[in-house]
């Protein structure tokens, strides 16, 4: 019986790992419903952009190993998430030899922002270190 | 290998990809400008100033609602695709998310586009 959807990609047939990525998208999902909504009201309705300078990142934001750990997860969960959703909507519009380089192009995005990601918040010194 | 169903959620669907889409290239600058919190400061301030600017206001409403949008649709999306009987109730639950749309939606707009009258 096939397995069809009202709303979403059908889940694909007979590709072990297409079929993988389709049940990872809706988990990570499900993950981003919890912490992307969460970052969005933290950062937007608890605080203000206005007051949220390199410094407020170094002095509130990221002074705990917690919120660091947290929003490194997100990174992870945002990353596979929107750019495989991004692949899935580049396979719709683009085939053939394009199809190869568009996707090339977007796989090295995605791995630059998880290094200039994972670089930031792994470095970036505490306020006690900083004096 | 993508096949649709023309009738059953076309908007809901068309929505999900133009929101998720949007949130990607945000995600992309984002990333971006929270490594200059470490590589640059200064560099990083300037760029808050624009985001906290009142067309940076609009923009992040326009964020802040594709989230949202994305987040509903998206655990409709869940719902439907794990269970499938509850196919059945799609457009109840197409209109489930425009109510907590709206309900969340309203009051987090205004508390995102105060600071531009003075708030």
């Amino acid at each position: 019986m096939a397995f069809t959807s009202g709303a979403g990609r059908a889940r694909p047939q007979g590709d072990r790992l297409e079929t993988a990525l389709w049940y990872l998208m809706r988990l990570s999902g499900l993950g981003l419903f919890v912490l992307a909504l969460a970052h969005f009201s933290i950062l937007h309705f608890l605080f203000d952009p206005a007051n949220e300078t390199a410094q407020f990142i170094i002095d509130k934001r990221w002074d705990e190993l917690f919120w660091r750990a947290l929003d490194w997860l997100l990174l992870m969960l945002v990353l596979f998430h929107s750019f495989l959703g991004v692949r899935t909507a580049l396979k719709d519009y683009v085939s053939g030899g394009a199809r190869t380089a568009v996707l090339s192009l977007l796989y090295g995005l995605a791995i630059l922002l998880f290094v200039l990601g994972t670089i930031v918040v792994m470095t970036l010194p505490r306020a006690a270190v900083m004096g | 290998m993508t096949r649709y169903r023309p009738r059953q959620g076309m908007v809901a669907w068309a929505f999900h990809r133009l929101s998720g889409v949007a949130i990607w290239v945000f995600v992309v600058v984002h990333v971006i400008d929270i490594y200059l919190v470490g590589g640059d400061p200064q560099a990083y301030d300037t760029i808050l100033q624009v985001y906290a600017s009142p067309a940076g206001r609009v923009g992040e409403l326009l964020l802040g609602a594709a989230l949202l949008y994305h987040a509903l649709n998206g655990l409709r999306i869940v719902i439907m695709d794990f269970w499938p009987r509850t196919t059945v109730w799609q457009q109840q639950l197409w209109y489930a998310c425009w109510l907590i749309f709206v309900v969340v939606g309203l009051p987090g707009a205004y508390i995102i586009l105060k600071p531009i009258w003075g708030g």
